[in-house]
């Protein structure tokens, strides 16, 4: 447990000075130290035994990642651009986890993830300011929503397979995006306001004040969105370990044998591709009320990639590697402004590279546990 | 509606058709010859389109006005450079992956798309925003009644049938075509044959990028507009296309991207509010079809090995 323990501090106090650093040379030093020490750490082994750890005792280092976690935003606690930033880690988590069930485990292609996140924004936009319905209510309704038009596509999904079901989700992310555009109601290519979120008639735009200190207002949104992902990251992990999860692997591996054993794959892919969606409409929903904001060109085929991209990047199947790669992806460009504008490109060429050179992403999935720090 | 307007709306949608079975046309190749999608097949047409522009400013800069060599220029320079960037993709991209799940092949050349879009986009000088294109072909039109045929078009129509001809001709009087159908109906027996597996791969990849290429800069002719998202919507649409006339068959191919430009066509005349939603319609067409026949309208013979 140990390993894990070490890995864990590093990795926030790395992060923590990542975020607080302004200058850009300093910035690049950073990375650069990060990439020598993750590559040391993996020549020397250490990477292996940090994930085992991980794997032993799941639910102890999870506490003391959110420990740290909170102690991270705890340090930044006035800071907004630091905190809208991790908040937006934690809910592209959310997503990429949603995204992992239908790619990672159950093999159903979702190359449409950045619109069904854009459908629980949108959703929270239209309810927020033409109803009242309460927004926490609005979160899951954000995540029935993009399940229902996601459900839109099951036919197509469940007739094809492969290359044809891709097919079919980037056609979908397209036409989101082209309807968005030219539809008035939902605001056009300028898009729509969004509300913020009010619980009990407290606003989560008001910053709050502890006696002396003030707090930025995106630290009530941080609570939020950790507790969502760890309610996310706990289902997932049920999930995996469960005979759903075995069915659903069953599915990706081998589809004609798992239907010779009973399996039914329709069933299962049914489940996979609506519960991923679920969970990427809920973070859609509430990131939309942590910016406050949403247009068409937030959610285009480009940022389903970037989606894509984090999944191949954590290696497949394996959420603390969703994790770390959801840093890597959205707080390098943040940071370095340099490189900001060529987000797409890079990311899109390091994904040819992982596919060439390491297949299984930088952290490959591990082999399920049934009984933590057995070995056979 | 009246004879011109309908004359008119069959002519958008026969230049439409043209490009799409261009596109598709390559999909199907490449799908014969290796039983893989190139995703990044709408994206190297941009890269053809855009090659053709530099072509024409170099040669505008070079001193040359005349129109008919800036046209030839901008169409073999265009279609070498595409021929062998879909070479360099099958060589180093493509066939080291052969081995690797089907869905590494799809994720590599989804990803090699964006990199090809993502670098019009950001290394052409302000290539976020549409570029005009230069109008080399005649303008004037010729009028029957209220209907009047641009000359422009007609020509256009004339070289993509004679494109679409020579291909065919070429795939199925030639001994190159021969081969190419050779390995696309087995490769291991094609090899056992004497034939040069790779090359007809990198020949195959050449000749759909080719096309494509050519498929970009009548698209440049036709809207006298070009940008760096052109391409995806072309490829999305050729490889549905594609599908539609059955993967694999190159008559298939050529009688989707016709019927999915009628489809087209016929959604734009019938629905009102189609013309602002024109796009959605098209892709909204794909995900139906794709429900209604998964494997296209001649559907596959292939019954899966286990």
């Amino acid at each position: 447990m140990l390993p894990g323990v070490i890995a864990l501090a590093l990795a926030s106090l790395y992060l923590s000075a990542l975020l607080a650093v302004e200058k850009q040379p300093l910035i690049i030093g950073l990375l650069a130290l990060a990439v020598i020490v993750a590559l040391g750490a993996y020549w020397m082994g250490w990477l292996a035994s940090v994930s085992r750890s991980f794997a032993d005792r799941e639910n102890v280092l999870g506490t003391m990642a959110i420990v740290a976690a909170f102690a991270m935003a705890a340090y930044f606690h006035d800071d907004h651009f630091v905190l809208l930033l991790i908040v937006t880690v934690l809910l592209y988590t959310v997503a990429t986890l949603g995204l992992n069930i239908q790619f990672g485990y159950s093999g159903v292609l979702n190359f449409a993830g950045a619109s069904f996140f854009g459908i629980g924004a949108y959703t929270s936009a239209v309810l927020n300011a033409r109803t009242t319905v309460p927004t926490l209510v609005v979160l899951p309704i954000g995540g029935i929503i993009a399940a229902l038009i996601g459900s839109l596509l099951l036919l197509p999904v469940l007739r094809t397979r492969g290359h044809y079901a891709a097919l079919v989700t980037i056609a979908f992310a397209l036409l989101l995006k082209a309807f968005l555009e030219v539809n008035d109601v939902l605001g056009g290519p300028q898009g729509l306001q969004v509300k913020g979120m009010t619980v009990g008639g407290w606003s989560f735009n008001d910053s709050i004040e502890l006696g002396k200190i003030e707090l930025s207002f995106y630290m009530s949104y941080f609570v939020l969105s950790l507790a969502l992902l760890v309610a996310a990251f706990i289902l997932v992990r049920r999930l995996e370990r469960s005979w759903i999860g075995l069915n659903l692997d069953a599915l990706r591996l081998d589809e004609t044998a798992a239907s010779c054993f009973g399996l039914d794959v329709a069933r299962w892919k049914i489940t996979a591709f609506t519960l991923g969606n679920f969970l990427i409409g809920i973070a859609g929903a509430l990131f939309g009320m942590v910016g406050g904001f949403v247009a068409p060109n937030n959610y285009t085929f480009a940022d389903s990639l970037i989606l894509v991209s984090i999944l191949l990047l954590g290696g497949i199947g394996n959420p603390w590697g969703l994790a770390v790669a959801t840093v890597i992806v959205i707080v390098v460009p943040e940071k370095l402004q340099t490189i900001q504008e060529y987000r797409f490109l890079l990311y899109a060429v390091m994904v040819i590279a992982v596919l060439l050179f390491r297949p299984e992403g930088l952290l490959p999935r591990p082999l399920r546990s049934y009984f933590p720090g057995w070995r056979p | 509606m009246d004879i011109g307007l309908l004359a008119q709306y069959i002519m958008n949608g026969l230049m439409a058709g043209m490009m799409y079975a261009l596109v598709a046309v390559g999909f199907t190749l490449f799908f014969g010859v290796l039983d893989v999608i190139q995703f990044a097949h709408g994206d190297v047409l941009t890269v053809g389109a855009f090659t053709a522009l530099i072509t024409f400013v170099g040669v505008h800069a070079a001193g040359v006005h005349s129109g008919s060599i800036a046209l030839l220029a901008m169409l073999i320079v265009a279609i070498f450079a595409t021929a062998g960037l879909g070479m360099l993709i099958a060589r180093y991209l493509v066939l080291p992956l052969r081995a690797a799940p089907a869905l590494n092949t799809l994720l590599i050349t989804l990803m090699l798309g964006t990199v090809l879009r993502e670098s019009v986009r950001l290394f052409y000088p302000q290539g976020a925003n549409p570029k005009p294109f230069p109008a080399l072909l005649p303008a004037n039109s010729i009028n029957f009644g209220n209907f009047n045929l641009r000359l422009d078009n007609a020509i256009m129509l004339a070289a993509g049938t004679a494109v679409i001809v020579g291909v065919e001709f070429l795939l199925n009087r030639t001994k190159l075509g021969l081969a190419i159908r050779a390995v696309a109906q087995d490769e291991e027996t094609a090899r056992t044959m004497g034939i040069n597996f790779v090359a007809i791969v990198l020949v195959a990849f050449a000749i759909g990028s080719g096309l494509a290429a050519f498929a970009g800069v009548m698209d440049g002719f036709y809207y006298n507009e070009i940008n760096f998202g052109m391409g995806l919507y072309l490829g999305i649409i050729g490889f549905a296309a594609a599908i539609i006339g059955g993967l694999g068959s190159i008559y298939g191919a050529i009688l989707g991207g016709f019927l999915f430009a009628a489809l087209q066509t016929i959604g734009t005349v019938a629905l009102p509010f189609a013309s602002a939603y024109k796009d959605v319609f098209a892709f909204a067409v794909i995900i139906i079809f794709m429900a209604w026949r998964p494997t296209g309208l001649i559907r596959e013979k292939i019954s899966e090995r286990v």
